[in-house]
């Protein structure tokens, strides 16, 4: 499948990867140029193939609640949050945000590999009073990062984007809605806008206009990782709970019953089996990959899930799913590359420090 | 893309140029560096070790993947590129001179002619 910036990625020589089924670019000039540029600059990143779903109706934010971790209810219109669909053991079905719209009306954004799977789980839920509609393949989303994206903003759009995280806007134009949201997968200030197939390329043509670089999903990888974002299908999945991966903070257990609600509760009590830790090794070696080997002292105490090489730090990091007992900052690890044993650090999360 | 015509080429996308010493210098293409991307690592093979043709030789790894480099003639090696391990990026910049990944001395220097040439190499990656 092609996203609406298809032609906008080939003619500006984005090399085409699959992922999930979407032709996407993983770079344009090179992946260590596009990190740099989100970090100092502004990157933008076509984020279409991502999924959009609208809930609404007068038992909305009753649904929601049943299905997601978060606490659904906490949010005003104009507010967003960070959330999981789990299923009934607790693990992972997908990673997504949340925007309130208005007090009945929500917009889901969720995994690209993921869409149809969610779109059937919360249907297979569908309750009197709420109504669902999938509207992946209609809308097209950008994301543009980095320092001088509040002035992108401001340029393209005539007004100030809303200095707080996890604002939303609707902006309508030409005659139909779009939707800012101050958020993002890199650590960076920026927003991200969702809208119409129709209006995407002229959006992408805007921003980049006024300075914010094409990044590919290579750049993004790069960037969520030294923020200890997670990658859904690598560092999240359905056989892993949220607190296993350290992620209790977008969990509310007190909020009233929803799906995996009692496996977590039953986790937290017993302690969880495993931790996704972040690992940096100091010495010269390669980038880090997922299912590399962790051991102490010869003794494999768990694999990476995801792993690359930070420009920020100048390390290998990795994110890795450890035994507990080993979890703490300061152990001290080695990741087996190919048969070398690398000496890594257990490190408090994220790898890149920012005040956002 | 440059592709020398005094080196013989591998379908996987290394070269080999016969040294006068008979030994034989063993990279990767420009061609390879370009889709290999930004190259951040190598990891080239001990002098001493020994390689058939075909066999997995050094890993050279981009921000995105890590890749194996095949030895395109058999023999063993007589010298690694240590230059790599502080400037891995000599494989994007100069991938026919300061960028060489090792060299071997050929078990069976006829090897060499099982190997493309400059024109059959430019037409193996049009294709």
């Amino acid at each position: 499948m092609k996203t609406s910036l298809y032609q906008k990625h080939v003619a500006a020589s984005g090399r085409i990867v699959d992922f999930a089924g979407w032709e996407m670019p993983v770079q344009y000039a090179g992946i260590l140029d596009e990190h740099r540029a989100v970090r100092e600059a502004c990157g933008v990143f076509d984020i279409s193939h991502m999924g959009e779903f609208f809930v609404r109706g007068p038992g909305a934010c009753q649904w929601l609640e049943s299905l997601l971790a978060s606490r659904v209810s906490a949010l005003e219109p104009g507010a967003a949050q960070y959330s999981f669909l789990l299923n009934p053991r607790g693990g992972v079905i997908d990673d997504l945000y949340v925007y309130c719209l208005a007090a009945d009306e929500y917009l889901l954004v969720v995994n690209a590999a993921k869409i149809d799977e969610d779109a059937a789980w919360m249907r297979s839920h569908a309750v009197p009073g709420v109504d669902f509609e999938d509207a992946s393949t209609s809308l097209s989303a950008i994301a543009v990062q980095g320092p001088r994206s509040t002035d992108i903003f401001k340029t393209c759009f005539g007004r100030d984007l809303p200095p707080a995280r996890n604002r939303v806007l609707k902006i309508r134009r030409g005659g139909q809605f779009s939707y800012v949201a101050t958020t993002g997968y890199t650590g960076e200030t920026g927003f991200e806008v969702v809208c119409p197939n129709a209006q995407a390329e002229s959006l992408w043509d805007a921003v980049t206009a006024v300075g914010a670089r094409p990044c590919g999903l290579g750049a993004r990888d790069v960037l969520r990782l030294e923020m200890c974002y997670p990658l859904n299908g690598s560092d999240l999945s359905p056989e892993h709970t949220p607190l296993e991966a350290g992620l209790g903070y977008f969990v509310d257990l007190e909020k009233g019953d929803f799906i995996g609600r009692d496996a977590l509760v039953a986790q937290k009590a017993a302690g969880v089996p495993s931790r996704l830790c972040a690992l940096v090794v100091r010495e010269k070696s390669p980038p880090m990959r997922s299912h590399y080997t962790v051991a102490q002292d010869g003794r494999p105490v768990g694999e990476t899930t995801s792993g690359g090489l930070s420009p920020s730090l100048g390390a290998a990091i990795a994110l890795a799913r450890l035994d507990p007992a080993c979890a703490a900052p300061g152990t001290r690890l080695e990741i087996d590359v190919r048969g070398r044993q690398y000496p890594a650090e257990v490190v408090r999360k994220p790898f890149l420090k920012k005040s956002l | 893309m440059n592709i020398p015509t005094d080196l013989r080429y591998a379908d996987s996308h290394e070269w080999v140029r016969m040294e006068s010493d008979g030994t034989a210098t063993v990279g990767i293409t420009d061609h390879a560096q370009a889709e290999l991307t930004d190259i951040v690592f190598a990891e080239p093979p001990k002098p001493g070790a020994t390689f058939q043709a075909g066999a997995v030789a050094a890993v050279v790894e981009s921000v995105k993947a890590a890749s194996d480099i095949y030895a395109p003639i058999g023999g063993e090696v007589t010298a690694a590129n240590s230059a790599l391990s502080d400037n891995p990026a000599l494989l994007n910049t100069d991938p026919y001179g300061e960028g060489w990944i090792f060299k071997l001395r050929p078990a069976n220097p006829a090897e060499v002619e099982n190997l493309k040439d400059a024109a059959a190499y430019t037409a193996h990656i049009s294709r």
